[in-house]
């Protein structure tokens, strides 16, 4: 049988085939189809399986939510909630879009005529105070119905402390809703913090209509084609869960796309000898920085979409600077040089495209200083690059104004915008409190290979490691990626009042359901582990430590935690987070978080390595500015370099849609898996 | 010192940014107290040498502190020239708001940074203690007629002799909170990096060499100075005067004029505050420091891609008139400061409006209403809920203003309702968009916002309230209208009453059941209301952002026509 990972991207759609019977793989890459994506997504399969029954697994990262978020294109959405509380929408966490200049406005994805008010109210011990008038919700719901609105959420205050009201109005309205579209926050998100809780809600419900359209055209597509196998969606916490799941909860693929690149950057470098890494993305208008630590990519409980659009579902932890390949350099008025953060994207894309902008990109300048082939553009869309518009670009708009040559503009373009992506690693490394030294760096994405060298130099990285296949990481990580589900639920107890009985009951409960989803996905785990998380403070604090509890589950019963352990465990995660404990402080717990994880077999990358076994000369030499002067540099085809071929730089590696750069007094070197590792030369 | 060519400078430029940037980073990840952790009521930097003048700040800090830091610095510069023995590894601690701005709560750390044995220049870091002792828990003691009752006044001492930490001064610090642990887990962050910075300032050293770095500092201060230039020229020559006024000080029933006359010439700016009040007898007074930081960060807002550098105030001169409540000298009370630099912010705006009013935002709410309910528990434990409210945005020349923003001096976002529940005996009625509270413009204001929170502890509460725009609403630009006024009502045994001092007062009694209603001002309006769309105008009333009426007469009747 067979395993695909498709991920469906702007431009292309990459398809990564595992064939299990004998460990083999292959890629395709076509172009993604627009409006309908099923078209590209197929086509895609079938340029390496003819037969559709063959496959076991299909497993999706897919941007659909993310673009319906960020191009605000869901369903017309109603909101049923609390009297008093029908803005908490608009109002935010009462924050600003931008810290300077104080312009802006914000809009919800929920219109104020389509969120209505009933009387219920639940206090925050959970102690209904006032009932919820069914009534009246029935009359909210259809008056949203009369409305237009296609999806329904329920938003009641201090849902999370008791979901009883919450509860009878969802069951209410589902009774009379013509469609599967209703999200209560109890279900989504019972965890305290109102906004976070109704926006996780309100999006989820926003997103229903359209991205379970999406999977069900998929999903009817592949049947068609005679698939009989498991149909399963990548969440943004980089595990994959069944359709059905994401249909009902769809906002957790809201980060799907990229967080399946992690997971398989994650993976080839752990089993190329280096856990710890940081990888870098590097696309059209941004450079997107994730750090994985002991092959363990980091979790950050909530993201914004965009202004006011909170997502709290575990995602993996990606940092977006605005320096990508379209990204414009600019002289300011006091006479410094700027890249970003405007960006000509990939339409018109960078000057040399030929397509209407006239302002210097970073490609421009990598185009300019011969490190990108103008006569063999990767991506395929172009035949050639215009190298002569790109130098007067860079000329008129960095080296007149700073008095350079067009050279020495070039080089300050990649200078600085090197320097701003190297401050990201650094960052991203330093908020987490780990020192980037010690870290690998892999580029993925079409340019990020081509800046590899660079962060060595800036950030003091020992080595950058080049996957073999960049262009689809994202689709090798949906077949890479385990089975994961999440849950919260909100305590709010002191650990001298804890009940233990209750949190073992929300602790069972967890793990029955996610154990439940693993049995009804069908397929194959090495292993089933759930592990548990206490978010936890000082009574006076706000700021929550995350503090693992080390829990034993045995035949699916929860072993109930004693008061002892969960302090200990606090004291422990307490002191290295802030480096000492409280006297006499009072331990509080806020929320219980539970993961039930189903590990899938993972494939041996070896497979993918290269079976050359002559020694590869170069296909070309091109002059390459370095510096300041052009260097006769060697191309090769990066496919056709036996395992343990070292390279010297200067060198250009090819390969159809990635450019890997070796500077001088770099050495790239193929690694067993088909990786390229560059180090510096020991001097 | 040495020419630097531009590659070198933006290179340096962003690294030093950086530093700054990690620095922050370093004490939000490190610091106890949530003002700091979550709010990053805090800052960092690089300051020169013998000037203090600001080099390069870090990104993620508090609005005010952008130009308040010198003075820091400038402080600790005097107190060393006078002690004579700077020495590296010596570290300067202090709050004192007089000549250090801003208010007591903000413990600044000044740490001289050596380079082959000579001053380079000096690394500070700023953040918002949790509680400094003082009269009340929090430091916002609105009764204060002094500085000794709002908080113990430090002023600057080394906490480290050449690397020596003082654990006496450590022990004077801790006795005089009622946090000691919070303060201490503060300190800690502080110091961690302060320390970083250092370290990332030798790396940045050994990698350039001084003379290098030295002449980038030199290149970026006159490269602010060039971008304000620049900018100033951009702007047409003249003088606007605008005055906006405080409802009152808080014991003085007595309007607060603020009075500034800008004038442009050429690529100069005057901010001139004649006319302006004099030092008054309630906590609204600041301190000079304040008043020219609160001018810049007026400016930025005008001009956001200006740097956090000195450079930019060269061509600015602020005027502050002797015995001014701008210029306030000690021991005068200075913990409502934040209401001052508001008013500030928005009569400088107003001015601004006048001669170039694309540029310029309408005024925002302008107030940080200072609640607090405090009571105790039936088995006696006392509680305090205190925390500050939204408001509107005032609209631009782009687009409406923000509904329910934070003070344009701060970044910080609002406690969840449901936290504050969790923790305090009361329930919010409402927590809600204020209707017809935004100025009418072509675009309008941002709406304020109605928070009803009713006492659920039987032993009831008291209540106090630290606010303005009582009596004075935010004001539109460019011909667009004033917002509403703030209003505040607590529940009495005959029906709900109003403060006598508008948007200020103490020990308001409630009991169970009883509740207080504040409804905040919203943003001031931008343009003529006779500009505004009529689908827009129809849209805020089915909305029921805009009442129909309100509609009618501040923008006629056309809009009963259009689309929604």
């Amino acid at each position: 049988m067979k395993m695909v990972g498709v991920d469906v991207g702007g431009t292309f759609t990459d398809v990564f085939v595992l064939d299990e019977a004998d460990g083999t793989a292959a890629v395709a890459k076509v172009p993604t189809t627009r409006p309908d994506q099923s078209g590209g997504f197929l086509d895609g399969i079938g340029q390496q399986v003819s037969d559709l029954s063959e496959i076991a697994v299909v497993v999706h990262g897919t941007t659909a939510g993310t673009n319906a978020l960020l191009e605000r294109k869901g369903a017309r959405t109603g909101v049923i909630t609390t009297q008093g509380l029908r803005d908490v929408l608009e109002m935010r966490r009462r924050d600003r879009p931008r810290t300077w200049g104080l312009r802006g406005d914000f809009e919800p994805v929920v219109d104020r005529r389509h969120r209505l008010e009933v009387p219920e109210r639940t206090l925050a011990d959970g102690t209904i105070r006032t009932q919820v008038d069914l009534d009246a919700v029935r009359a909210a719901a259809r008056e949203l119905q009369a409305a237009g609105c296609a999806a329904v959420s329920i938003l009641f205050a201090n849902a999370y402390a008791n979901p009883e009201n919450e509860a009878l109005a969802t069951q209410a309205v589902r009774a009379i809703w013509p469609n599967e579209h209703v999200s209560c926050s109890s279900e989504i998100l019972p965890e305290i913090r109102e906004f976070e809780r109704f926006s996780t809600t309100a999006l989820n419900a926003y997103l229903q209509p359209e991205v379970s359209g999406y999977l069900d055209r998929l999903e009817t597509a592949l049947k068609k084609g005679g698939f009989t196998g498991e149909f399963m969606i990548v969440q943004s916490n980089g595990g994959v869960m069944g359709v059905e799941t994401a249909c009902r909860t769809p906002v957790r693929t809201a980060l799907s796309g990229p967080a399946a690149g992690v997971i398989a950057a994650g993976y080839i470098a752990t089993t190329a000898g280096f856990p710890d890494v940081i990888t870098g993305d590097m696309g059209g208008t941004s450079f997107d920085v994730s750090l994985i630590a002991g092959g363990q990519s980091m979790l950050s409980p909530q993201t914004s979409i965009d202004f006011g659009m909170v997502v709290r579902t575990p995602m993996i932890e990606i940092t977006t600077i605005g320096a990508g390949g379209g990204s414009i350099a600019w002289v300011d008025r006091g006479g410094l040089l700027n890249i970003g953060p405007e960006s000509a994207g990939s339409n018109p894309g960078p000057v040399a495209y030929g397509l209407g902008n006239d302002r210097p990109t970073v490609t421009d300048a990598n185009v300019v200083l011969g490190r990108i082939d103008p006569d063999n553009p990767i991506g395929g869309k172009l035949e050639q690059l215009d190298v002569e518009a790109a130098r007067r670009a860079i000329d008129a708009h960095v080296g007149q104004p700073l008095d350079l040559d067009t050279e020495q503009a070039a080089e300050a373009v990649l200078r600085v915008a090197n320097s701003r992506m190297a401050g990201a690693i650094r960052l991203v490394s330093i908020e987490r409190g780990f020192d980037p030294k010690r870290f690998a760096f892999m580029p993925f994405g079409g340019g990020g290979a081509l800046h590899a060298g660079a962060m060595l130099a800036e950030v003091g990285i020992a080595r950058a490691i080049v996957p073999r296949y960049p262009g689809v990481t994202s689709a090798m990580g949906c077949v890479i990626a385990d089975m994961r589900a999440d849950f919260v639920q909100t305590i709010n107890a002191l650990v001298d009042g804890l009940d233990t009985g209750v949190l073992t009951a929300f602790m069972q409960v967890h793990v029955d359901d996610g154990m439940a989803t693993l049995e009804a996905a069908n397929t194959t785990f090495e292993a089933r582990v759930a592990s548990f998380e206490l978010d936890m403070a000082y009574i006076g604090q706000t700021h929550t430590v995350a503090v693992p509890l080390e829990v034993t589950v045995a035949n699916g019963a929860v072993t109930p935690p004693t008061k002892a352990e969960i302090e200990a465990a606090f004291d422990k995660a307490y002191a290295a987070t802030f480096g000492r404990l409280l006297k006499n402080g009072t331990r509080r717990i806020l929320n219980l978080r539970s993961a039930v994880t189903g590990t899938r077999p993972k494939f041996d990358l070896r497979t993918l390595a290269p079976t050359e076994t002559q020694a590869a000369n170069p296909k070309a030499t091109r002059k390459v500015h370095f510096g300041d002067t052009w260097h006769d540099t060697a191309i090769y085809d990066r496919l056709a370099l036996p395992i343990g071929t070292e390279i010297n730089g200067p060198a250009i590696l090819e390969q159809p849609d990635t450019t890997v750069l070796i500077e001088p007094g770099l050495t790239g070197r193929v690694d067993d898996y088909g990786n390229t590792v560059i180090t510096k030369d020991s001097a | 010192m040495s020419e630097i060519d531009p590659i070198t400078l933006a290179v340096l430029a962003g690294r030093m940014e950086q530093i700054a940037d990690e620095m922050d980073a370093t004490l939000f990840r490190a610091a106890f107290n949530p003002i700091i952790a979550e709010a990053h009521d805090a800052s960092h930097g690089l300051y020169h040498a013998t000037t203090g003048d600001t080099l390069v700040q870090g990104k993620s800090g508090l609005p005010i502190f952008v130009g308040v830091m010198s003075f820091a610095v400038k402080a600790v510069i005097e107190k060393a020239a006078a002690d004579g023995d700077l020495k590296d590894g010596d570290i300067y601690i202090f709050n004192d708001a007089h000549i250090g701005g801003t208010h007591l709560s903000d413990m600044r750390l000044v740490r001289p940074y050596f380079r082959d044995g000579a001053l380079f220049c000096y690394l500070a870091s700023v953040g918002h203690w949790h509680d400094v002792g003082g009269a009340v828990p929090g430091n916002y003691n609105p009764a204060a007629t002094d500085v000794f009752q709002e908080a113990f006044n430090l002023p600057p001492v080394k906490l480290a002799r050449a690397g020596e930490t003082q654990q006496d001064i450590i022990d004077i610090l801790l006795r005089n909170t009622r946090l000691p642990q919070s303060a201490m887990g503060d300190l800690n962050g502080q110091l961690g990096a302060l320390d970083l910075g250092v370290k990332r300032m030798d790396e940045l050293l050994d990698e350039y060499g001084g003379d290098t770095v030295e002449a980038a500092l030199a290149a970026l201060t006159d490269r602010a100075e060039a971008l304000m230039r620049s900018e100033l020229s951009g702007l047409p020559d003249g003088r606007w005067e605008a005055t906006d006024y405080l409802d009152n000080d808080g014991i003085v029933d007595e309007p607060l004029p603020l009075k500034v006359a800008l004038e442009i010439k050429g690529d100069e700016m005057v901010l001139d505050f004649e006319g302006s009040a004099p030092q008054c007898a309630g906590p609204v007074n600041i301190a000079l420091p304040t008043t020219v930081a609160t001018a810049y960060v007026a400016i930025k807002h005008i001009f956001p891609a200006l740097p956090a550098n000195a450079g930019v105030m060269r061509p600015i001169d602020v005027k502050v008139p002797e015995g001014s409540m701008l210029a306030a000298q000690f021991p005068a009370p200075t913990g409502g400061y934040t209401e001052t630099i508001l008013r500030m912010i928005d009569v400088i705006f107003s001015a601004a409006a006048q001669a170039a009013p694309e540029r310029i935002v309408a005024n925002a709410y302008g107030t940080i209403n200072a609640l607090s309910i405090a009571g105790k528990r039936r088995n006696g434990q006392p509680w305090v809920m205190f925390s500050f409210y939204g408001g509107g945005h005032g609209g631009s020349s782009e687009c409406d203003g923000l509904n329910h923003g934070n003070a344009p001096i701060s970044t910080a976002t609002i406690p969840p309702m449901e936290i504050l529940e969790s923790v305090y005996p009361v329930m919010f009625r409402r927590w809600a968009l204020r209707p017809d509270s935004a100025g009418d413009g072509m675009h309008r204001g941002g709406m304020g916002a109605v928070y009803e929170i009713e006492v659920l502890e039987e032993n009831g509460a008291e209540a106090f309230l630290f606010g303005e725009r009582g009596r004075f609403a935010p004001k539109g630009v460019a011909g667009g209208a004033d917002a509403a006024l703030n209003v505040f009502s607590y529940a009495t045994d005959s029906g709900f009453a109003h403060p006598p001092l508008a948007s200020k007062m103490r020990g308001i009694v409630l009991r169970q059941g009883q509740s207080v209603i504040l409804e905040t001002p919203g943003g001031g309006g931008y343009g003529p209301a006779e500009n505004r769309d009529p689908d827009a105008i129809a849209r805020d009333v089915a909305r029921g952002l805009v009442s129909a009426d309100h509609a009618d007469e501040a923008y006629g009747t056309a809009w009963r026509e259009a689309r929604t």
